[in-house]
């Protein structure tokens, strides 16, 4: 008997093996513990999302026989929580490829979810012996890594392409492996941005928190000399802007995505922080008339280039879009944070900021 | 939601098409249609050029600049002097996905 390299037998989302053509696979728990969503939780905030993976191989769910289906995924935890757990109550084969613990869309688009490791792991795991059919579901979103016609000619299986969202495979599977277009068509619908949200924060935060602390320190400065006075007054009013307007743009400009105006990220994530900025005469400005004129720039200038960060988690940005409102937006954006930050050290000096 | 339209790079040569509807059933965004017994782009400007057409057309009737719409990536890649990719990667990790 040979265990498949890679196949951890027992895991806490495993329950058992199951005998596949002479070697023993383990059997996946269909229903998500505790331990599984506590799990996704920490992902979704950036917390060791990097080293959320499971062994590549074959596992089982249910009792699987010959003529059972053979589902394809990632080994991103994430994304085979979702397959597993879409099979309830079902008998299916589960083959997970190896994509460095990236989601299947992800990993398709580099290509690590992509035609030769998934013709490797058919081979690796001797599927042909395993199952009778010749046929291997592979999710949709898969698809831009996987080459169907070159998968059948070098390994003699046919790829059905399955449903985008995992919830779907079930219909699928009754339909005789047929989607509805539904099923094909991508979404983002407000739930899934804001699902997006906090990774964007937390990433965001490792940049904007050092910065804040910079601009605390600086704050402090004046034609006198350094003083704690001045850097927790102007410094600590800089501090809590630049997070303020980073966490609202990170928080509001996915949640508004469809109502902000323009097509380009970078102009939505202007409007947002020009109305940001509005808002600073009703909370008595930024201090000094240089420093209310340097976050009026700033603020639209840091909320436009991280919306145009969001372009990442979407479902709908092209690369030639991207690249296209790239070069309009980033020399305006790097222009206005310049002059930003210049009015700001400028007004240190020549008004002392709020304090004078 | 729709994105920036007139900039997308997806091509499909129609006399080069055998009609197997590969393309309809891998995109995401339903920018294929049948007209009569060949696939027409009925929604251009709704692609997001993740190459799932292309790579699946055994025609080779499909041609797009494949790549992710990823700013963050694209700066990276200016950066590393790379081709625009997602920084999702294990010793990368960047705002995307």
């Amino acid at each position: 008997m040979v265990v498949p390299s890679g196949s951890a037998l027992s895991t806490h989302f495993t329950d058992g093996a199951v005998d596949a053509a002479g070697v023993q696979v383990p059997r996946v728990r269909t229903a998500l513990t505790w331990r599984d969503h506590w799990g996704t939780l920490l992902a979704r905030w950036a917390i060791h999302r990097m080293d959320y993976r499971v062994a590549p191989g074959l596992y089982a769910a249910g009792t699987p026989d010959a003529t059972s289906p053979v589902l394809v995924s990632a080994n991103y935890k994430m994304s085979f929580d979702c397959v597993r757990s879409a099979l309830a109550g079902r008998h299916a084969w589960l083959l997970v490829l190896d994509t460095a613990g990236i989601n299947v869309w992800c990993a398709a688009g580099k290509g690590t979810f992509g035609t030769d490791e998934l013709v490797r792991r058919v081979a690796d795991t001797g599927l042909d012996r395993v199952v009778s059919h010749r046929k291997l579901v592979v999710p949709q979103l898969g698809a831009p890594g996987v080459a169907a016609h070159e998968v059948r000619q070098r390994c003699g299986f046919r790829v059905m392409y399955g449903p985008v969202r995992a919830e779907d495979l079930a219909a699928f599977l009754d339909a005789g492996m047929k989607a509805s277009p539904e099923m094909r068509q991508v979404r983002f619908n407000l739930r899934d941005r804001m699902t997006l949200s906090p990774v964007e924060l937390m990433q965001g935060y490792k940049v904007v928190l050092p910065v804040a602390a910079v601009l605390l320190l600086l704050g402090g400065l004046r034609s006198s000399g350094w003083s704690w006075d001045a850097a927790r007054q102007t410094g600590g009013l800089a501090a809590l802007l630049l997070f303020a307007a980073f966490t609202g743009a990170a928080v509001l400009g996915p949640a508004l995505l469809p109502w902000l105006p323009g097509r380009a990220f970078s102009v939505k994530g202007a409007m947002l922080g020009v109305a940001f900025a509005a808002l600073l005469p009703l909370t008595g400005g930024a201090g000094s008339p240089w420093h209310t004129a340097a976050w009026a720039l700033l603020i639209p200038a840091l909320a436009s280039f991280a919306l145009m960060n969001f372009t990442g988690a979407t479902t709908f940005t092209s690369l030639s879009g991207v690249l296209a409102e790239m070069r309009r937006a980033v020399p305006v954006q790097v222009t206005a944070a310049v002059v930003g930050l210049g009015l700001w050290v400028a007004g240190l000096w020549l008004d002392g900021g709020p304090t004078t | 939601m729709r994105y920036i339209e007139d900039v997308v790079t997806l091509e499909l040569d129609v006399d080069r098409c055998n009609g197997c509807r590969m393309c309809l059933r891998v995109c995401p965004h339903a920018v294929f249609q049948m007209s009569g017994k060949r696939a027409v782009l009925h929604d251009r400007g709704a692609c997001m050029e993740c190459g799932a057409c292309a790579r699946n057309c055994e025609q080779g009737a499909i041609r797009v600049r494949a790549g992710v719409g990823c700013a963050a990536g694209v700066l990276a890649g200016l950066v590393g002097g790379s081709e625009p990719s997602c920084g999702c990667s294990v010793d990368k990790p960047s705002g995307c996905c």
